[in-house]
């Protein structure tokens, strides 16, 4: 005998509940998680370096996580800040999840931290999926990547509260098209800020770490097209409003619903 | 490659749900996926079948329904399909302060086919599935 049956479930919901939970615990301790996404190589953790050394020198008490497959060359890197500094391996996998996240915070991360940056596997399409509690994500591309890069990597720009330009300083040699870069944001994430920033110059650090601390303030962030709420199926099932408050993995556009009677 | 921890999810959630519900085996499963999901179906079906091994599922075919993405501009009320890479700017009125994305983000398990031991009475209904939020 068989039957079939109606499950209708988040196939993400357990690391969504679990995002949920560590925002919510992190608030409680006041600190807000700043997940910075890009594929390897444009310049994450050289502008993140500067971040932590401005945030230093202003007084702004933050950490910083830093995730990659191997190797704990960021994290010292990052440590000469004089910041909390914690290095990941995921020995392999593509990215982080809620989970992996929490339990490396726990009897880590210092208290009264009001910024831990989250330094993502160098990769814009898996970490795209996973919410990680953060308030702020920060999809970074420098400028030799192609204007094209949202285009391509649609869910990684879509769901970005900010999204960051790096490595402005040889934007003229590698003939960056700011305004095709622009537009091509605006397609898949429209009102969605860009800031053009330079690990090199300076350029954009102080303005990306005012971002950072409104936001840890309370600040509104910005709300992408892509992870905004989705009105109920049109499948039948009641009506059921998705809600999905916070965290930019949209993807979850349910939680369980109670069954209804299999059928046979 | 995060579709093996996709995969794994899935497997763990519908095993849940079979094992609660008193099933010996489950045959297919069905999901959603939207065209905006960020989830290749391919790969998907691949991990699918490795992450089923030495489970209730083990051999279940994994039916995935392509969900496209769909977008609403509040402002002109134009409906359109959003394509990929998503167009989410209202292709009517060029606006984009009230554009809602109406479909295409689904991840979803949407139902199973389980299999009773055989020689059993099937129960007439389950348990719910406890919340996981």
């Amino acid at each position: 005998m068989c039957r079939v049956v109606d499950l209708q479930q988040a196939v993400l919901a357990k690391n969504t509940s679990a995002a949920q939970t560590l925002r919510t615990a992190l608030a409680a301790r006041g600190t807000a998680v700043v997940n910075l996404l890009s594929s390897p190589g444009s310049g994450k953790t050289a502008l993140l370096e500067r971040e932590l050394g401005l945030a230093r020198e202003r007084g702004v008490p933050v950490a910083a996580l830093t995730a990659d497959l191997a190797t704990e060359n960021d994290a010292t890197r990052l440590a000469r800040s004089g910041v909390p500094v914690k290095q990941v391996l995921t020995d392999g996998l593509c990215h982080l999840e809620a989970h992996m996240l929490g339990r490396h915070l726990d009897g880590w991360l210092p208290d009264g931290t009001r910024l831990l940056f989250v330094e993502n596997v160098g990769n814009l399409v898996c970490p795209a999926s996973y919410d990680l509690g953060e308030s702020l994500r920060i999809v970074l591309a420098s400028v030799t990547e192609g204007e094209d890069k949202p285009l391509k990597y649609p869910t990684a720009f879509g769901l970005a509260h900010l999204v960051v330009v790096t490595k402005t300083d040889i934007a003229g040699a590698a003939a960056f098209d700011e305004a095709a870069f622009r537009a091509n944001v605006r397609q898949v994430n429209p009102g969605v800020e860009v800031l053009l920033t330079s690990a090199r110059t300076g350029e954009g650090v102080g303005a990306l770490l005012d971002r950072a601390v409104a936001v840890a303030e309370g600040a509104p962030v910005h709300v992408p097209v892509m992870a905004g709420r989705q009105p109920a199926h049109a499948h039948g099932h009641g009506g059921h409003e998705h809600g999905h408050t916070g965290g930019a993995a949209g993807a979850d556009t349910g939680r369980p619903r109670s069954a209804t009677a299999p059928t046979r | 490659m995060h579709e093996m921890s996709i995969a794994v999810a899935v497997v763990a959630q519908v095993e849940e749900a079979a094992a609660s519900a008193g099933a010996a085996a489950v045959t297919e499963v069905r999901l959603r996926v939207g065209e905006l999901a960020g989830v290749v179906p391919d790969a998907l079906a691949f991990c699918f079948e490795l992450a089923c091994a030495d489970t209730l599922l083990a051999g279940a075919a994994l039916a995935a329904e392509p969900v496209p993405g769909r977008a609403r501009c509040g402002a002109c009320t134009a409906e359109w399909p959003t394509g990929m890479p998503p167009l989410l700017v209202c292709p009517d009125c060029d606006r984009a302060g009230d554009v809602a994305l109406l479909a295409g983000r689904e991840l979803e398990i949407a139902g199973a086919r389980f299999e009773d031991p055989p020689g059993q009475d099937p129960a007439p209904t389950r348990e719910p599935i406890v919340e996981e939020h």
